[in-house]
């Protein structure tokens, strides 16, 4: 064949490729468009925009005031703290996970999981039963932390201890062994091979947990608004509080531009440590590397992490069970069913329902729109483009959720899109934050799908849907059913964004937590106590069935 | 002989209550070449890691230059091992894997670049410095894994599988390579493989291990011309092995009576029969045979031959006078080429 026809071939090959690239991408661009990119738009313009002009000098106004440079300054360097304290305590539990054989291993890997996939609400609600007045510490030595910025960093880590064990553990229960004994038969210490061989290894992986975590603190919204009090507020709560109590528009739009461009940093700094991660190391079967500790001191390692899990994990936990038994036995369960004509149309425990038709349908779009996008993104022909597109999918995690909630409000509610009164707003909102979960774990699972197995189903015959069909899809099987476990547990516990636009007739899980909670007295309280343990177990119920699902653990959540 | 550098007494490690690694007594003396040949599973890596201090010994000692290793952990005691997949660091080039063993001893920067240089060149790479690992071929990481081995002059060179995942004409060439090296840089190596002509060629002495323990110790020759028992003869490729009666200077077999050497041992035992050793002649003399298969092997023909009631036996048949498969032939055997078992 002439050259000339080769290019023209290949030219016609890459346009059908480009074409396919563009249909899986549509739906995840115009969902992403419409359902955020818009309403996130027009709270902004709402806040800038005064008689048809646009004043970016109130950009300026609003940073020059003291309080804001406050909750500026609060934000990000409680975001640093939490982000530091996390990895301090966490690195020893990546290391005994992915190192060690030990009874219980599995049961104690989804125990540390539980906190990651818990509504923030639930979090909050239970280190206030640990920490709180008339807490347990209250109780035993008259210590209360929820004054303290302490409570809000001991409930980040508490959160977020799961993402460093499995980002970091994953990644170093891969690494093989014998690439630190090489180095010590080179004549390098213990200590010292870790330090040369391994670290370097690992450290695009603890850059990347890392960088997860600093975004999750820095835009924490439910642990700040129930443990900071009045003394701490994160820009999230600032916003909330700007654009529900004050009404002052104009401070909560510059606030959301603020984080936007914080957050955008963080994921472009992300995005490069991902990609750095995927060099030329050599991994071997997770299997393979972990066994018995040997010697005093790696047990002692093993019962340090055990005791760290027992207290920072697991004990506010066991508070919030039992604070929500009280006195009373199931009293408080039993006030859930109900009806108060207080703060609740109806009985709190309908709650229960709303939440679980909400998240069911969360799940579903978010399924589809991550699927779709990760589809899209997996084409070896992907280019710079379409990686922008990779990291615009994170956005959502950062975007200040009250934000995307409120502009939900005031974007949608006139033709062609009124959707005040649907109750499809609710999932679409919980679904935003559901989807950079669905792509995330899907996309490792589908980048390992050797290339060569779909050339060879091609070249047996198959079209590039069957070849789908048959062959990535029996491999992704397993992936998109976590993938959409994580979504369920997500849109559960979502917060920030429902608590706008929930209807007060219809309120999910952890908005009636947090009503709860506002509301003075003992039984409201036990309440509260008593609905995020029926969330939390919902939660760990959806956690353990991912558990079981989930073969490789190498994925970023 | 000379001192010797490493010694193992009644070295076991158990894995589960199994022990893979059984009451080894071994030396290695200076200067010396140990090959370690065994089938996979036979404990060999497990030996090569208990002398390395990587793997800790459940009983028995590890001594060198005489000094009981126990206790002493494995960056100090100064032995090299070559993995089997080479584990070169992938986050360095080649000078930086190279350097990392006197780097780690604390040499200079201008002493690391000279070794550096020195080894490179010694490998035959001597410009390969700032390649990545990642882009070097099969034979070239090879040669970098040897360099960084040799770099911080251990006392004692451990070679795991070395040559094992290279393709078998580039193996042919380097272990003659390796020979030549090691006995220029008076390197005291001990290596393990499967593989036996890759044992052969390198070793002053092999070493055959089954289950754990030491079948056989000897010079390659030795090894080879008479293999311990019938496990060591298998394992070496030789399938015409079976019981046998020996009396005076001829044994019963299940393939008829044959004559063996004078100086046999007696009584029961067990016999094995070199394919150089089976004579095929016309269908009407001997034992009577039919060919099965027929396998050129360049030098020979690999034949082998079902006789009616007894094992199948192999052959080797000069090119020419071959017989095809499907004929019945006849079998004689050559007294020179038989070997009573001890």
């Amino acid at each position: 064949m002439r050259p000339r026809g080769k290019r023209a071939e290949r030219r016609a090959a890459t346009a059908r490729g480009s074409a396919a690239r563009l249909g899986l991408m549509a739906a995840p661009v115009a969902f992403f468009a419409v359902f955020f990119a818009y309403p996130v738009a027009a709270i902004v313009a709402r806040g800038l925009r005064v008689d048809g002009g646009w004043r970016f000098g109130r950009i300026g106004d609003v940073l020059a005031q003291s309080d804001v440079r406050h909750v500026l300054w609060f934000t990000t360097w409680q975001a640093l703290a939490s982000t530091a304290l996390t990895l301090l305590v966490a690195l020893p539990g990546a290391y005994v996970f992915a190192r060690f054989h030990f009874p219980g291993k599995q049961a104690l890997r989804a125990v540390v999981t539980v906190p990651f996939v818990l509504p923030t609400v639930v979090v909050g609600t239970a280190f206030l039963a640990l920490v709180g007045r008339g807490g347990l510490l209250d109780e035993l030595w008259g210590l209360r932390l929820d004054t303290t910025v302490w409570a809000i960093l001991l409930a980040h880590v508490f959160f977020n201890y799961a993402v460093v064990v499995r980002t970091v553990g994953g990644l170093w229960s891969q690494l093989d062994p014998r690439q630190e004994e090489a180095a010590r038969m080179l004549g390098a210490s213990r200590l010292r091979a870790w330090r040369q061989v391994t670290l370097p290894a690992l450290a695009p992986a603890v850059a990347a947990a890392a960088l997860m975590v600093f975004l999750f603190t820095f835009t924490s919204f439910g642990v700040v608004q129930i443990l900071g009090g009045p003394a701490f507020s994160t820009l999230e709560v600032e916003i909330y509080r700007q654009t529900s109590q004050v009404f002052d528009l104009a401070t909560a739009a510059v606030l959301t531009l603020v984080q936007f461009a914080a957050v955008a940093a963080v994921l472009a700094v992300h995005a490069w440590t991902v990609r750095r991660r995927e060099t030329a190391l050599t991994l071997v079967d997770a299997a393979t590397t972990a066994r018995r500790p040997r010697g005093r001191g790696q047990w002692a390692l093993l019962a340090g992490v055990l005791v760290t899990v027992a207290v920072l994990l697991v004990l506010p936990l066991a508070v919030l069970v039992q604070r929500s038994l009280g006195a009373s036995g199931f009293g408080y369960y039993r006030a859930l069913t109900r009806e108060d004509g207080g703060a609740f149309l109806a009985a709190p425990i309908e709650a229960i329902g709303n939440s679980l038709q909400y998240a069911v349908a969360a799940t579903a779009i978010a399924v589809v729109i991550g699927a779709l996008a990760a589809a899209a993104l997996t084409r070896r022909d992907a280019g710079r483009l379409v990686r922008g597109f990779d990291a615009l999918l994170m956005l959502p995690l950062g975007v200040s959720a009250v934000t995307v909630g409120f502009g939900f409000l005031i974007a949608l509610d006139e033709p062609p899109l009124d959707l005040r009164s649907s109750w499809i707003l609710v999932p679409l909102a919980q679904a935003l934050v559901g989807v950079p979960f669905v792509v995330r774990t899907m996309l490792p699972v589908l980048r390992s799908v050797d290339g060569r197995l779909r050339e060879a189903a091609a070249v047996l015959g198959a079209s590039p849907w069957r070849v789908w069909r048959e062959v990535d899809l029996p491999m992704v099987r397993r992936a998109l059913l976590v993938a959409a476990g994580f979504a369920f547990a997500v849109s559960l516990g979502e917060f920030g964004a429902t608590v706008f636009i929930a209807r007060p007739d219809n309120p999910t899980l952890p908005v009636a937590v947090a009503r709860l909670l506002g509301r003075p007295g003992d039984m409201n309280y036990g309440q509260a106590m008593a609905l995020s343990t029926i969330l939390m177990l919902v939660c760990a119920v959806a956690l353990v069935v991912l558990e079981r699902l989930r073969t490789d653990r190498s994925g970023e959540f | 002989m000379p001192p010797s550098l490493l010694g193992l007494e009644g070295a076991t490690v158990r894995f589960a209550g199994r022990a893979v690694l059984d009451t080894v007594d071994l030396e290695v003396a200076e200067h010396e070449v140990v090959c370690v040949l065994g089938p996979s599973g036979s404990g060999k890596s497990t030996l090569l890691r208990a002398v390395a201090g990587l793997q800790p010994l459940d009983a028995g000692r590890v001594t060198l230059d005489g000094r009981d290793q126990a206790g002493v952990p494995a960056h100090r005691r100064e032995v090299g091992l070559m993995f089997q997949d080479h584990q070169l660091f992938p986050q360095r080039d080649v000078a930086g894997n190279v350097a990392f063993g006197p780097r780690m001893h604390g040499a200079s920067r201008t002493e690391q670049r000279e070794r550096v240089a020195e080894l490179l060149e010694l490998v035959g790479l001597p410009d390969a410095a700032r390649r990545s690992v990642a882009a070097l071929s099969g034979g070239e990481q090879q040669r970098v894994a040897l360099a960084r081995a040799l770099a911080p002059a251990p006392r004692l060179l451990m070679l795991d599988e070395p040559l094992g995942q290279l393709d078998r004409s580039l193996r042919d060439r380097l272990v003659v390579e390796l020979r030549e090296l090691f006995g220029r840089l008076g390197t005291t190596v001990l290596a393990v493989t499967h593989d036996q002509s890759e044992a052969f060629a390198l070793a002053d002495r092999v070493v055959v291990m089954r289950d754990g323990r030491i079948a056989q110790s000897g010079t390659p020759l030795d090894v080879w011309q008479r293999p311990a028992n019938a496990f060591v003869a298998r394992f070496l490729g030789f399938d015409n092995v079976a019981a046998a009666t020996v009396a005076g200077q001829t044994a019963d077999t299940p393939w008829g009576k044959m004559p063996v050497p004078e100086d046999a041992p007696q009584g029961t035992r067990t016999v094995l029969v070199r394919p150089t050793g089976v004579r095929v002649v016309p269908a009407d003399t001997g034992l009577r045979c039919t060919v099965t298969a027929r396998t050129f092997r360049g030098t020979h023909v690999a034949v082998r031959l079902q006789p009616e009631d007894a094992p199948p036996l192999d052959a080797a048949c000069a090119l020419r006078s071959a017989p095809e498969v499907g004929d019945a032939v006849g079998v004689e055997f050559d007294a020179a080429e038989i070997v009573v078992l001890g």
